[in-house]
């Protein structure tokens, strides 16, 4: 086994180039590229987690913009209805007033009319009266050929017509 | 036994140290510990692009370190992160080690050498890291970490024992890191040799020999090749998961 049989000769040399090598290994490799390898997997790490986090923080904004742009929709809604229930109000209240007012009109011509009616059939009465009295003053005296004052003419005709 | 063999390869004249008799003869194993480091550093320098993107190279480095970052993270926890380079040029090391020793370039003419099948080599590994837990244990704990030699629980009239007990498990821990490897490699080696020479023989033998011996040798061969593929693999794995175990030893004292 030459790992024995040449031991005595060459231990010296076997140690003293391991060391070398593996000491130049380690700082080369070991101290110099593994750090800047595991460096950037790091970073990598980093940024995908930044990544994440970011996309995360847009979908809670987005989500955020949405509620606040749903909250403003409600309330313009509500505000537009507002508006409209309003106007609807105002313009029955206007429509109710003018019509109050024309009721009013027309109630005051009604009665106006009514009064004319009643003026005038009072005076058509009058005169019936009047023309009735002169026909009674007028058939007596041709009938009996009694002449009747005319109040009591009047008199007669007036009870015989509510009689009547 | 051949492929286990140092050869110097400039000689071994000019190689002393000074005048001390320590001779440091550039061998065939210093040469593959020199390919692998190249191979290594390489290898990983395909993965520092930074891209945030990466590339298919930047991805098989990255899941190496990652895979190295979680092993001493969950062996260690968060404070392991400074052992993260060590434990990382243990495992690369060891691998490529493993690997390139394994690639079939007897086929040109030249023969790789494994240098993990040797245990000055493994052992060496074994020291550093073994060292590494010594230093950090006494750094951070100073004489508490003898403490670790009785661990929680233990009646106060077994303490002694369980503390030889212990010590010794302790004590024992680089000799089975280095020779674990050692034994690991050589022995997949000394397999494919043994089948690789019954598939000659064989053959030499002749055609119903070739028939009963050399074909099943070579599909043995070829199926422990892959085997080998995955020992070269776990072997590595296991001394860089067992350094990080180690290390949590002195880091956390249980």
């Amino acid at each position: 086994m030459p790992q024995i049989s040449q031991l005595a000769e060459t231990f010296s040399s076997q140690i003293v180039w391991l060391l070398v090598f593996f000491a130049i290994t380690y700082f080369i490799v070991g101290r110099g590229m593994v750090p800047r390898v595991m460096d950037t997997m790091d970073r990598r790490s980093k940024q995908i987690a930044d990544d994440i986090s970011a996309a995360h923080a847009a979908r809670e904004q987005a989500d955020k913009e949405e509620e606040a742009w749903r909250a403003r929709e409600n309330e313009n809604r509500a505000r537009a209805q507002a508006l409209i229930s309003e106007a609807k109000a105002e313009a029955a209240a206007k429509s109710e007033k003018k019509i109050a007012a024309a009721q009013k009109r027309l109630d005051k011509k009604l009665e106006e009319a009514d009064e004319r009616i009643a003026a005038s059939r009072k005076d058509a009465l009058e005169e019936i009266e009047t023309v009735a009295t002169d026909a009674t003053q007028d058939i007596v005296a041709r009938l009996a050929g009694i002449k009747v004052a005319k109040p009591a003419a009047k008199s007669a005709v007036k009870e015989s017509l509510a009689n009547g | 036994m051949y492929q286990f063999t140092i050869k110097p390869l400039f000689g071994t004249e000019e190689w002393e140290l000074g005048s001390t008799g320590v001779n440091i003869a550039f061998t065939n194993s210093a040469l593959w510990m020199m390919i692998t480091t190249i191979a290594v550093i390489a290898f990983v320098q395909m993965g520092t692009k930074q891209q945030m993107i990466p590339g298919r190279w930047q991805v098989a480095v990255e899941s190496l370190t990652s895979f190295i970052d979680n092993l001493v993270q969950s062996s260690i926890g968060a404070q392991g992160r400074k052992y993260i380079p060590y434990v990382f040029t243990l495992f690369i090391f060891i691998l490529f080690g493993n690997l390139l020793g394994l690639l079939p370039l007897g086929v040109l003419g030249v023969h790789p050498f494994t240098f993990t099948s040797h245990f000055t080599v493994t052992g060496v590994l074994a020291v550093i890291s073994f060292s590494i837990v010594l230093l950090v244990g006494f750094w951070k704990h100073g004489f508490k970490f003898f403490t670790l030699f009785v661990p929680h629980g233990t009646p106060i009239f077994m303490a002694p024992l369980i503390a030889v007990v212990e010590f010794i498990s302790f004590m024992v821990r680089p000799f089975s890191l280095a020779l674990r490897l050692f034994v690991a490699m050589m022995a997949g080696h000394i397999l494919l040799e043994v089948l690789a020479s019954f598939v000659v023989s064989g053959g030499l033998a002749g055609l119903g020999f070739g028939a009963i011996v050399s074909l099943p040798s070579m599909l043995l061969m070829i199926v422990i090749c892959a085997l080998e593929l995955l020992v070269a693999g776990i072997q590595a794995y296991v001394f860089a998961l067992l350094t990080a175990l180690y290390i949590n030893d002195a880091e956390n004292l249980h």
